[in-house]
């Protein structure tokens, strides 16, 4: 009897913890919703937690249009979908000859590659900075895509070195006594078994270049090529006293990866922890 | 077939544009950072050599304010090994007991992990507001009003209040890297330790932990790197104010190198933040080491 009691405590205490932290963590997104619907009034004092009463979709239509948000939007997509197809186009190549071809030299590259895991970008940020300048490439897409490819290399080739491995070699054998050359053993054989590993490469990539803050606010000044995370940055200053529409624009940065995260969360969790079993 | 892997034109075709891409714009920046740390430049007119000064001056002229940087980088350090890490542990330990709705629950922890840092300073920026934060409405609420103070704008509490949303939003991604460590224990260790009599506290601290190890060594190397390198959030919400009370070593050098100029004394601060990590990463592992043994 005193035993399913101390049972049943243990557990409502559990749940309770569990619940309590899950509400902790849903709130901002709830309240970020919320606010982002409402006028000042409501959120500054009539109903600062409650259910929007009218709902003010127009705080959309001002992030978007007068905030801009639209445009930073899509150039976030560009920047971070040509980032995430030139890095797993190289690492795909990259950890092919890593893996599988024989040179000299190769063990060599591959810890170097694999040092870069560790390479923090403030290393980097001022001679990249002063390259871009040198070469007149600051506010441009590429100033954001060419470094953050580069910085996601190094997990992108371990990620793929781990999928290469896998694969028997003894299918490249017999394709190679059926006459094929290396090209012909790496499109036809290799890249239709790396599927899973693009995967794991494409969300890794995706959450670093979507999210990324420094790189994004230094090489960018001109509102032409801002991404999300620095067009968040002006819109706030510039709409300090009226909550409604930077909520709007905090919605349009988060909804794809939430909606993402819906859809396949466990797949997105496995790619990010990826990074810590191997690295 | 040693043939065709051998093709110099394939290896050479292969490589290429990674090794570029990695050589020009990290391997490359790394020497010419240390070159920078031993100048003084101002980004416009020819770098003078003064050899170590900048890094002489990182720690003895109190006008560039290194040392508290790189104390409070320390505290941020402290704070999530033994609080943020340990919250991970107790709900991985939770979670991994078979609760119903696991999946949900650790779903819903991971949340704050994937959110960018700008919306979640942005959020954090609001729930702090002065007049309209719900922090302070809450006190008001409670009648509490002489605890209600402006957060970020108090020399005061800035320090703690920025890093209380920095130690949440990570809790997550150590949880989870522990409650997938701990799935993957055989259960028949657990099943054993419990036909013995032991508690649930026991086998936690006696059969999971110590099993653990592996697991806890990352997330305390991640911790503490991380707490070195934090830049986003901080950036966000006080950009290191007021009055430089919640300034960090990378908050401090993107403002000397962008905001005065200052191209040799910051890369000396980047340098040394790299050499921090190295030196703290490279510690905690021969710490782990020790234990094993």
């Amino acid at each position: 009897m005193e035993n399913s009691l101390t049972a049943k405590l243990k557990s409502t205490i559990t749940y309770t913890i569990l619940i309590i932290w899950a509400l902790i963590n849903l709130f901002p997104l709830y309240w970020m919703f919320t606010f982002s619907l409402k006028d000042n009034r409501e959120i500054f004092g009539e109903n600062v937690i409650g259910l929007p009463r009218n709902w003010l979709w127009s705080n959309y239509t001002a992030a978007l249009t007068t905030g801009n948000m639209g445009l930073y939007f899509i150039n976030s997509i560009i920047v971070t979908g040509l980032t995430i197809v030139f890095t797993t186009v190289f690492a795909l190549m990259a950890s092919y000859a890593l893996n599988r071809l024989i040179w000299k030299g190769r063990d060599l590259v591959n810890s170097i590659f694999m040092l870069g895991l560790t390479v923090p970008i403030h290393a980097a940020i001022l001679p990249i900075f002063i390259i871009l300048r040198n070469l007149k490439m600051t506010n441009s897409y590429q100033a954001l895509i060419v470094p953050y490819t580069a910085f996601a290399l190094a997990m992108a080739i371990l990620i793929c070195s781990g999928f290469i491995q896998n694969i028997p070699k003894e299918l490249e054998e017999s394709a190679c006594i059926d006459g094929a050359g290396v090209f012909g053993i790496f499109f036809r054989i290799i890249l239709p078994l790396m599927k899973p590993a693009l995967s794991t490469i494409a969300i890794f990539t995706f959450l670093q270049a979507w999210n990324e803050l420094m790189f994004a606010v230094i090489f960018i000044s001109d509102s032409k090529f801002r991404t999300l995370s620095v067009g968040i940055q002006t819109l706030s200053g510039s709409y300090t006293t009226d909550w409604g529409p930077i909520g709007a624009a905090l919605v349009i940065a988060t909804f794809p990866t939430m909606i993402a995260y819906s859809f396949m969360s466990k797949k997105i969790q496995q790619s990010l922890m990826a990074g810590a079993i191997k690295g | 077939m040693d043939s065709v892997r051998k093709n110099k034109l394939a290896i050479f075709l292969f490589i290429f544009p990674a090794a570029l891409l990695f050589t020009a714009i990290i391997i490359l920046p790394i020497f010419m950072s240390s070159y920078y740390s031993l100048l003084k430049w101002d980004g416009i007119n020819k770098g003078v050599f003064i050899g170590l000064k900048n890094y002489m001056d990182l720690f003895t002229s109190k006008s560039v304010g290194f040392p508290k940087t790189i104390g409070n980088a320390l505290i941020l350090a402290v704070l999530s090994v033994f609080i943020q890490l340990p919250i991970s542990l107790g709900l991985a330990l939770l979670l991994s007991k078979g609760v119903k709705g696991e999946r949900f629950f650790v779903s819903v922890f991971f949340i704050p992990v994937l959110i960018s840092t700008v919306v979640i300073g942005q959020l954090w920026m609001k729930i702090y507001n002065p007049d309209y934060g719900i922090v302070n409405v809450a006190l008001r609420a409670m009648g509490l009003d002489h605890l209600a103070k402006p957060w970020l704008g108090n020399q005061k509490t800035a320090l703690l209040s920025v890093f209380i949303p920095i130690l949440w939003q990570y809790v997550g991604y150590h949880m989870l890297l522990m409650y997938a460590g701990i799935k993957s224990i055989s259960p028949e260790f657990r099943e054993a330790a419990k036909i013995d009599g032991a508690t649930e506290w026991q086998i936690a601290r006696h059969i999971i932990i110590p099993i653990l190890k592996p697991v806890i060594k990352i997330s305390v190397i991640f911790a503490v790197t991380g707490s070195l390198k934090a830049f986003d959030l901080i950036y966000v919400l006080t950009n290191g104010g007021p009055a430089h009370a919640s300034e960090v070593p990378s908050t401090l050098m993107v403002s000397m190198i962008f905001d005065r100029n200052l191209y040799g004394l910051g890369s000396a601060i980047a340098i040394f933040i790299i050499f921090l990590c190295f030196f703290f990463a490279i510690t905690i592992q021969k710490f782990f080491k020790a234990e094993v043994d």
